[in-house]
This record gives C-alpha cells, sequence and structure tokens, in this order.
C-alpha cells in the first residue's frame, strides 16, 4: 500500500513492519463479562445493605448467621489452586495441570456443601426462607446468586478437568484456561465483598 | 486495500449465491454467524417492531385528539403506552443500533468478522426472542386470574404497582422477562463490540486512528455493562418477588418502592445515552464526508464522548425530583446533569465547525443530519430546564417532560437513523437509494415531527398529565392534542415514504460504486454489498482516513496526524 511519497512519515512512525499484537479476545471479552457481573452483584449488595435492619419481623442476621470460616477458606484456596493449574500448563506439566484443577473442583465442591448446610439450618431450625422478612429475601438472593456462579464456574472446570484427564488439554490452551481462571478469581473476589457485607458488616 | 479483480474473479463464494433455492437462503440466514447478516438482522426485526410501536403511537393519538373520546378503553390505553415505551425502547433502538454496530464496526476496523461470531447470533435470537414473548402476550398472558393481556404497568413500572396483589395475571411476568432477555442480548453484543474494536484492528489502526464511529459504539458498549446490568438485577428481584413471595418491593414487608425507581433509572438514564451515542456517531461519519472535510476537533469529539459515558452514570435521580429527596441529593443531581451538557456542546460545536467553511453538499444524509443538530440542540435546551429541580417539580409527569424526551428520542436519534440508512444503504446493497424519495420523506417527517413534538410541549405547561387516556373539553388542551395528531399523520406518511423508498431501490435504484460518496473510512475500500470476508486483502492504515490517503497520496493524511 506505500509508495515513496510514504517515506517521510515512516521516520515519524517508525519501521513499517513493526509488530502489531492486540490483546488476546478471550482476556478482554472476559474482562467485559466480569465488568457487566460485577454491576448486577453491586445491585444486590446495595439492596443488601439498604435493607439491613428494616426487616419488620426476625429472625434478624445477628440471632442466626454464622462465620463460615472454613468454606470461605476452601474458595479462596481454590484461587491458589487454580492458578497453579494455569502455570503449570504453561510450562507444559500437564499432570501437574490436572491436579491442580482437581483440587480447585474439590475446593469448589466444599464451599458448596458449606453453602447447603448453612442454609439447611436457617431454612429447618431457624425457619428463615426467602419469604420470612427482608432479610431474607436479600440474604438467599444475594448469596444465591453467587453460589449459582459456583455451580456454573465448577461445571466449566469439571468439563477442562474432563478433557486434561483424557489428555486432551495441551500446552497451546493455557491462554484458554487462563481466561476461565479470570472468572474463578472474579467469583471468589465477589465472595470477599458478599462475606464482608453479609457476615461481618451485617452482623 | 481495495479488493483486486483478481481475487474477485478467482472468488467461489460469489458464484455460490446465484439461482440457490429459496429454502437453502432462509437456512444460511437462519444459521449465519456472519456479523454483516447478523446486523441486517437486527435492523429488520428492529423496523417490524418500529411499525409495531408506530401504530401504538398512532392509536394513543387518534383517542387524544379530541376531548372525552372512547376510541380505546383506559385499559387498552394503559397497554398502548407500555408496550410503545418497552417496544420503543428495548425492540427498537437498541436492536438497530446494536444492528448498524454489528455491520459497520468490523468494516471501518478493518476485520473479517466480530470476535465472537456465535456469540453474536445467540445475543441477536435471545433479543428476538424477547421482543416475541413480550408480544405473545397478547395471546398467552390472561393466566389463570384471566387478568388483562398485554402489560399494563408503563415501561419503567413503578413498584408496588407490578407487585402480585396489583398486577395479577402473567402480564407483568412477560414484561419482566422480554426486559430480561433482552439485556442478555444486549450484554452478549456490547461484549462483543468492545473485544472486537480492542482486539480485532487492522494492522496499525492505533486507537488515536479509529474513525469517531468506532470510538463512539466502543464508549456505547462500555456504558451497556453498567447500565443494562443494573435493571437485570432488579428484573431478578422482581420475579423473586412475584413467584417466590420474597419483599425486595413490598411496601407491606417494609420493602422500598423507591428502591425499584432507584435501580430503574441507573439504567434508565444511562439507556438514553447507549441509544444518543451511536446517533452521534452516525453524525460524525456523515457530516465530515458531506462537508469535503475532516472533522473538526477529533480528540475533543473523543473526550467528550468518553465524559458523556462518566457523567451519564450520575444522573440518574433527575428523573426522581418530584420524589421528595433530601436537598443535597436535588442539588448533586442538578448539578450533574447540568454538567454533562457541557461535553454534548462541545459535539454540537465541533459539528458546526466541520461545516464551516467546507463545500456542504445537501443530500439526504446531510440533511437528516442537519435537523438532527437543530432538533438535538433544543432537545438538550430543554433538558437543562428540566434539570433544575424547583421547574420540574412543577411539570415532572406531564407532557412536557414527555415532550422533551421524545425530541432527544425522535428529533435526535431518529433523524440520525434515517440518516444512516441513506448513506450506508449503497453499501450494504449495491444501490443508491432515491434522492427525490428521500427529500419528501425528510419533508414529511420534518413538519410531521415539529407539529407533535413542538406543541405537544405547551399542554404540558398547561398542565396536563402524561399517562391520561382522555381529558375534559374546556382545559384547553383539546386543539393542541389534535394538532399532534395531525403531525404523527405526517410522520407515518414520512416513514411510508422511507419504507417504500428501501424497497424500491433494491430494486430499481441507481447501482452504486464501491465509494459512491467519495468517503474515507475503510468501508468503502470493499465492494458493495462487502464480500463475506470483508476485505480480500486486510488492509493496512497510515492515519484516520485511510482512503483520503489512497485517493491523494501527493498528500496524505498522515503528514498532518
Amino acid at each position: 500500500m506505500r509508495d515513496a511519497n510514504a517515506i517521510p512519515i515512516e521516520s515519524i512512525d517508525g519501521p513499517v513492519e513493526t509488530p502489531w499484537t492486540l490483546p488476546y479476545r478471550g482476556t478482554v471479552g472476559m474482562a467485559c463479562l466480569i465488568l457487566a457481573e460485577a454491576a448486577i452483584f453491586v445491585i444486590f449488595v446495595v439492596a443488601y445493605i439498604f435493607y439491613l435492619g428494616k426487616s419488620v419481623s426476625g429472625p434478624t442476621p445477628r440471632e442466626v448467621l454464622e462465620l463460615p470460616i472454613f468454606g470461605t477458606i476452601c474458595l479462596l484456596s481454590s484461587s491458589i489452586t487454580v492458578h497453579f493449574a494455569v502455570s503449570a500448563l504453561r510450562q507444559g506439566k500437564l499432570r501437574n495441570c490436572s491436579l491442580h484443577l482437581a483440587g480447585t473442583v474439590l475446593l469448589g465442591l466444599i464451599f458448596l456443601i458449606t453453602t447447603a448446610q448453612e442454609w439447611y439450618h436457617l431454612i429447618h431450625d431457624e425457619g428463615l426462607t426467602i419469604q420470612t422478612n427482608l432479610f431474607g429475601s436479600t440474604y438467599y438472593s444475594l448469596v444465591g446468586l453467587h453460589a449459582t456462579h459456583v455451580v456454573v464456574g465448577l461445571l466449566m472446570l469439571s468439563l477442562v478437568l474432563g478433557f486434561s484427564l483424557f489428555g486432551l488439554v495441551k500446552e497451546e490452551h493455557s491462554e484458554k484456561l487462563e481466561v476461565l481462571s479470570l472468572y474463578w478469581h472474579f467469583v471468589d473476589g465477589v465472595w470477599v465483598v458478599v462475606f464482608l457485607v453479609v457476615y461481618v458488616l451485617g452482623r | 486495500m481495495s479488493t483486486t479483480q483478481a481475487v474477485e474473479e478467482s472468488d467461489e463464494t460469489l458464484a455460490l449465491q446465484q439461482g440457490r433455492p429459496p429454502l437453502n437462503v432462509v437456512y444460511e440466514w437462519l444459521t449465519t454467524v456472519d456479523h454483516k447478516k447478523i446486523g441486517l438482522m437486527y435492523i429488520a426485526y428492529a423496523l417490524v417492531f418500529l411499525l409495531v410501536a408506530g401504530v401504538e403511537a398512532l392509536l394513543m393519538r387518534i383517542q387524544l385528539a379530541i376531548p372525552n373520546n372512547h376510541f380505546v378503553s383506559p385499559q387498552v390505553f394503559n397497554q398502548l403506552f407500555t408496550m410503545h415505551g418497552t417496544t420503543m425502547i428495548f425492540f427498537v433502538g437498541m436492536p438497530i443500533l446494536f444492528g448498524f454496530g454489528n455491520y459497520l464496526v468490523p468494516l471501518m476496523i478493518g476485520a473479517r468478522d466480530m470476535a465472537f461470531p456465535r456469540l453474536n447470533a445467540f445475543s441477536f435470537w435471545i433479543s428476538a426472542f424477547a421482543g416475541i414473548l413480550l408480544y405473545f402476550s397478547y395471546v398467552g398472558a390472561s393466566g389463570l386470574y384471566a387478568a388483562g393481556s398485554a402489560p399494563d404497568v408503563g415501561w419503567f413500572a413503578y413498584a408496588p404497582l407490578t407487585a402480585r396483589v396489583f398486577s395479577p395475571g402473567h402480564s407483568t411476568d412477560y414484561w419482566t422477562l422480554a426486559i430480561f432477555l433482552s439485556g442478555i442480548g444486549s450484554i452478549g453484543t456490547a461484549l462483543n463490540i468492545v473485544t472486537t474494536i480492542v482486539s480485532m484492528r487492522c494492522k496499525s489502526m492505533k486507537m488515536s486512528r479509529m474513525p469517531l464511529l468506532v470510538w463512539l459504539y466502543l464508549v456505547m458498549a462500555a456504558l451497556v455493562f453498567v447500565a443494562v446490568s443494573p435493571l437485570t438485577a432488579a428484573q431478578i428481584m422482581l420475579t423473586l418477588d412475584r413467584y417466590l413471595g420474597a419483599h425486595f418491593f413490598d411496601t407491606q414487608a417494609g420493602g422500598s418502592a423507591v428502591l425499584w425507581m432507584h435501580f430503574f433509572w441507573i439504567f434508565g438514564h444511562p439507556e438514553v445515552y447507549v441509544l444518543v451515542l451511536p446517533a452521534f456517531a452516525f453524525v460524525n461519519e456523515i457530516v465530515p464526508v458531506f462537508s469535503r472535510k475532516a472533522i473538526f476537533g477529533y480528540p475533543a469529539m473523543v473526550a467528550a464522548s468518553v465524559g458523556i459515558g462518566f457523567i451519564s452514570l450520575s444522573v440518574w435521580a433527575h428523573h426522581m425530583f418530584t420524589v421528595g429527596m433530601d436537598a443535597a441529593a436535588n442539588t448533586f443531581f442538578v448539578f450533574a446533569t447540568m454538567v454533562i451538557s457541557v461535553p454534548t456542546g462541545i459535539k454540537i460545536f465541533n459539528w458546526l465547525a466541520t461545516i464551516w467553511g467546507g463545500k456542504v453538499i445537501f443530500a439526504t444524509p446531510m440533511i437528516f443530519c442537519v435537523g438532527f443538530l437543530f432538533q438535538f440542540l433544543i432537545a438538550g435546551l430543554t433538558g437543562i430546564m428540566l434539570s433544575a429541580a424547583p421547574f420540574d417539580w412543577q411539570l415532572g409527569n406531564s407532557y412536557f417532560v414527555v415532550a422533551h424526551f421524545h425530541y432527544v428520542l425522535v428529533g435526535g436519534i431518529l433523524f440520525a437513523l434515517f440518516a444512516a440508512f441513506y448513506y450506508w444503504y449503497p453499501k450494504i446493497t449495491g444501490r443508491m437509494m432515491s434522492e427525490k424519495l428521500g427529500k419528501w420523506h425528510f419533508w414529511l417527517f420534518l413538519i410531521g415531527f415539529h407539529l407533535t413534538f413542538d406543541f405537544m410541549h405547551v399542554p404540558g405547561l398547561l398542565g396536563m398529565p402524561r399517562r391520561i387516556y382522555t381529558y375534559e373539553a374546556g382545559r384547553g388542551w383539546g386543539a393542541l392534542n389534535f394538532l399532534v395528531g395531525v403531525g404523527a399523520i405526517f410522520q407515518a406518511a414520512g416513514l411510508l415514504c422511507f419504507l417504500y423508498n428501501m424497497i424500491r431501490s433494491y430494486y430499481h435504484g441507481k447501482e452504486a460504486s464501491h465509494d459512491p460518496w467519495d468517503a474515507w473510512t475503510l468501508e468503502w475500500s470493499t465492494t458493495s454489498p462487502p464480500p463475506d470476508y470483508n476485505f480480500a486483502t486486510v488492509p493496512t492504515v497510515n492515519s484516520r482516513r485511510p482512503l483520503w490517503d489512497l485517493k491523494h497520496p501527493e498528500d496524505p493524511d498522515s503528514d498532518y496526524e
């Protein structure tokens, strides 16, 4: 495309054959999704904070909520294992990658089980449902929305784990696994906010 | 850069287009992941809904043309304004702008498709399904309680009217689900647009060399994430209220109706900018070409667009002055709303400076842009009037407000859209639209627009509230409402003129060359219509106007940027 007239510009712009690299589209797309999802969570968190102490009947958060320390530790550790899975894949250590993926899925499952136990306790023993009061409505929807994201993340991680067990996940897929790990980090980050708002600030 | 003769001759996809059975063509459109076809489907689907919602507007104007009219019942009137508003925003405005974005953004940045073609198809079909779901409510919404059919809660569906007690039956559920699904589609397409712009630009197209249309679509898509998502969240809450007995907006259980208003308008006001930024984008491309000058103040235009994007997130509660917020909140939102007129004003001045001293060609796209400039200015001025809280206390929820936002949506956005249709039609179909019919369309629509929306301000000032289904004689509103109705007929005639022009030009229009307007952006470097792969060789650019550089090698833009 360039002709002789364009030579002076080249001297300004540098050589024509400068490498032209743009960000990986998977990462950009995931960043967009995270932004949109974050906006959804913000609205649910705002509703939770806005309705703190506004329930016309009991039970209150102070009476029934306990700190889910064990589940939180599991979920946050799974962020570390998924990170190790990605870096193992990048170095071509496929076995190591599968192992860390399995650890991530396991830790995520444990978190879900602790949430299920908590909900069972709240519904069965304390009689708190989504219909009981504003606390119930906002609590179940916020924690439930997060748990839904954990479930989606776990489904995708299990799929990757399955592929890796059949030896289908290779070094060249590390960029894609990193996109999935971004989502998982986001889900963990949201849990930090939910934990602080619901279990620390909200009690 | 241009598609060479040799490539066209060896292009097998062109031969495949000839003489296929109709079923194959239908199958191809239903399963396509091509950004151009999806863009066209978005536009076609939006035009169908434009007709439907336009008919709803006409029915309302007939009802209001004379006092004490009984053309439609109060219930039907409520359904009409709800469906008109919801359809126009979610199933006309959003899809038609996404359609143009889908079609133009990859072509303008020298890409062969969007970043995620299958997500693109998914987003379109889920939005299309949402629109069909909304209208299916006319058939399926009576439900167990047999109460009403189409949604009748208004397009912003204030709580607690949407509670199960006050809106029994399923009409409100159809509304909620339709908005929820269209929101998912919008977020998907916005994600695609941002990723395409960030990751798919052709070689050497730095951010500072992107056409302004691409910049504005980037800002618009980024706004969609933070604006549409809150609405999606609010719809989830409303569904939980209606189906699982939650209490988010249940005032009996301590829930807050005002919280819904906040959530809705956190979406609602940025949404106005989501709709108007693409309109700015079209004007940014058309005004320079028909003034035969480069755009004035490109960096200022970019900065103003990004500025509008940010400020638009902090103005929502100016829709809520009449709710009774405290003085500090009122002051903040008055201030933020007035501040947003500064970047908007910068844009207006830059367009005027682009026209100033140019060899202006008043072809149909340009006259629509000139109409846009005048009308958007007036819409902005009534906006500044309404942004003053005391003025808003007087006129909130009156026809003055209705006239103001229709001035933005019709006088601004729709005029820019018409300009875009006339400008890019040759690229899309390979034929020119008729200039003569275009002028008829312009003048009919201009007269109709001003009859309707200029006169609509006055009943508002005289105290006529919006959404009433009729009024007594002797209020002084009758003659004005009659004029408003007459204007609506002119607009309908103009719109029919436009549709006829599009269909007729497709078969009988003058054949268009690659570059009928002597323009400068990359979409004009490929054939009309563009081939499936857009560009035979992926282009490289050295400036913001690559085709200018190509046509004027003795004085390329790249010497000055």
